[in-house]
């Protein structure tokens, strides 16, 4: 990591001063970190791990039960179509959130300078809100007999839809929900990396003849590519963990199709008071969050030797 | 791709200076096209909350014409709300929830950012690179161990600690603290070593380094982590919903999901106002501080 290749050498000038006063230092830099390390060993790591233990008890948390919950959890249908929703949910939201944060963030781009601040600020608005806020409106918007969002359908000619009523729509309306909310965090990240691409990479490709689709994908993509890959495995971890939405809008209804795995946790382990099957819901969500943490170190220490190489 | 710049290029490239002209206009007119229609589908949502929030409960309830306009304007809502000591009591509880969260938040991870930014010792490395981790750890996945912990705390301490708003000051850290630390991470180890090598030649101690140096200097990423702090302790939904359930322990966001939300009746006009004064603190910071906001906000992704 380049911070730490810095501290390095910063540690190195002070060793030459001697030995003991290094030793200081470094005391001095474990205390100034201790608070940290203690918040995470106390809330983060050991609630962690403490879950592990708990999805191996019963319900009363007396006795230790193995794998039971795991294996009741497979014999249950539910649990089937939370793992097809939780899936379906996050993974089609980052899909359209990252598309139109693209398509947004190059349409900004192109605008004149003086107007991108102005339309940046409108449309980051709905990732400013507080989630749980938004979506009451949404939930309001969605009301099967006042909704707004029929009245502008049935205005231009089209049917009413059950927002909520249908299960397939429900589904579809979280999703909706959630890609409104995300969509500007893309945008803006997107719109801060086209600014970074140096412009006579288009001057050349302009040179040589290159149409827009070329400059995209021989230009933008390829320099974007990194910042792409990042947003997109954090957002698919936020999504898959998401919880305001689903519990706003329908609390896993109807007939339980929309639920997720942090809203199926919450309603067995909080509101059915069956902690340890709760907390083996959540733990389904490790995986995933092992496999993009693995992605991310590796992009992580590959740019750390890349910046390591170019000061060197 | 954007569907305007397929329509805005033509397929043979004709290098006129006239041509080019009118291509730019016509792209920048298209530009302007499909971002109105995306700000509409950003902004139609909150219009649509101030819009509901300004009707009487007999306007919402006669569904005459359109639902998007406003026939007898009134404030009755708000000034219902702001009369009422339960919902103030909500803002009483976020408010002091923020305020300490921020406070906490801060001290940790300028102390722990300062000394992985410029020092050394067994493991910092690893270190960095585990706050980096925490912070991709939801709190969806937390709140169940925690919740039991709370209660086993509670049987061997004897201190309640399910149930009372300051709960969420022990618990909100664990979201804020590894972001926040990250960044100023970034924004510390930017700042030039010459400036504290001369701190050290003038005799500064490790701390007037910190104090009279780094912290003037990365002002920038304090704010911009102090609002980061703000606005994810303000907007926090899961922990307090858990937590927390006595109406006089309640924050703003689960207040108003709960409370105002009773049984059938469904007082949306009141429902949408409430909606609004919680999500006034954090859109008036970022009309404000908009680019320090949105510094925070890419620092994260890109300097990681």
């Amino acid at each position: 990591m380049a911070q730490a290749a810095m501290g390095g050498a910063y540690g190195e000038r002070v060793v030459a001063r001697g030995g003991s006063l290094a030793r200081r230092r470094a005391w001095i830099a474990f205390f100034l970190c201790l608070p940290l390390i203690l918040l995470v060993l106390a809330l983060v790591i050991y609630p962690a791990f403490y879950s592990l233990h708990l999805a191996t008890l019963n319900k009363s948390m007396t006795r230790f039960v193995g794998l039971a919950n795991f294996t009741f959890l497979f014999k249950r249908e539910t649990f089937w179509m939370v793992v097809e929703q939780s899936v379906i949910f996050a993974v089609s939201a980052v899909i359209f959130k990252a598309l139109i944060g693209f398509v947004l963030a190059h349409l900004v781009h192109r605008l004149p300078d003086k107007g991108q601040r102005k339309w940046r600020g409108m449309l980051l608005v709905p990732w400013v809100i507080p989630p749980a806020m938004s979506t009451l409106v949404w939930w309001w918007m969605y009301e099967p007999s006042y909704s707004a969002l029929n009245w502008l359908l049935e205005s231009v000619g089209l049917e009413a839809v059950p927002w909520l009523g249908d299960p397939y729509w429900a589904r579809f309306s979280v999703i909706l929900v959630n890609v409104w909310y995300g969509a500007p965090f893309f945008m803006i990240m997107y719109l801060a990396a086209l600014k970074s691409v140096p412009a006579e990479l288009y001057e050349a490709a302009d040179i040589d003849g290159a149409n827009a689709f070329q400059k995209l994908i021989y230009v933008t993509l390829p320099m974007l590519r990194n910042i792409i890959a990042i947003t997109v495995l954090f957002s698919l971890i936020v999504t898959f963990a998401n919880f305001d939405i689903v519990r706003i809008l329908t609390a896993g209804g109807p007939r339980d199709m929309t639920h997720v795995f942090a809203t199926w946790a919450f309603k067995l382990g909080i509101e059915s008071n069956d902690i340890p099957l709760g907390a083996c819901v959540s733990l389904f969500m490790f995986p995933i969050l092992g496999g993009a943490a693995i992605f991310i170190l590796r992009d992580v220490h590959r740019r750390s030797r890349e910046l390591a190489g170019v000061a060197g | 791709m954007s569907r305007a710049e397929v329509a805005a290029v033509p397929a043979a490239f004709v290098p006129v200076a006239g041509d080019l002209r009118r291509r730019r206009r016509w792209a920048l007119w298209s530009a302007y096209f499909f971002l109105g229609l995306f700000c509409f589908f950003f902004l139609a949502p909150p219009i649509y909350m101030l819009v509901t929030s300004l009707k009487t409960s007999q306007e919402i309830a006669a569904l005459e014409g359109s639902p998007w306009l406003i026939r007898e304007p009134t404030l009755a809502n708000y000034t219902a709300l702001l009369g009422s000591p339960t919902f103030l009591n909500f803002f009483k509880n976020s408010f002091m929830v923020a305020i300490i969260v921020v406070s906490v938040t801060m001290v940790i991870s300028t102390l722990a950012a300062f000394s992985l930014a410029r020092m050394r010792f067994l493991g910092s490395t690893a270190l960095a690179t585990g706050v980096f981790l925490t912070y991709l750890i939801p709190e969806t996945l937390l709140f169940i161990p925690m919740f039991q912990i709370f209660t086993w705390l509670r049987d061997v301490t004897g201190i309640e600690f399910i149930n009372r708003w300051w709960i969420l000051c022990i618990v909100y850290p664990t979201l804020t603290v590894p972001f926040c630390t990250w960044i100023l991470i970034g924004y510390f180890s930017s700042i030039p070593k010459e400036l504290d090598e001369a701190a050290i030649v003038d005799g500064a101690s490790t701390m007037q380094i910190l104090f009279k140096v780094f912290l003037p200097v990365a002002l920038p990423g304090l704010i911009a982590a102090t609002i980061f702090a703000f606005t994810v302790s303000w907007a926090q939904f899961l922990y307090p919903l858990a937590f927390t359930t006595s109406i006089d322990q309640l924050v703003l966001p689960v207040g108003i999901v709960t409370n105002l939300i009773k049984g059938d009746v469904f007082n949306w006009g009141q429902i949408m106002a409430g909606a609004l004064l919680t999500a006034a603190p954090p859109v008036l910071i970022y009309a404000f501080l908009m680019d320090y906001y949105i510094a925070g906000l890419t620092a994260g992704a890109t300097k990681g």
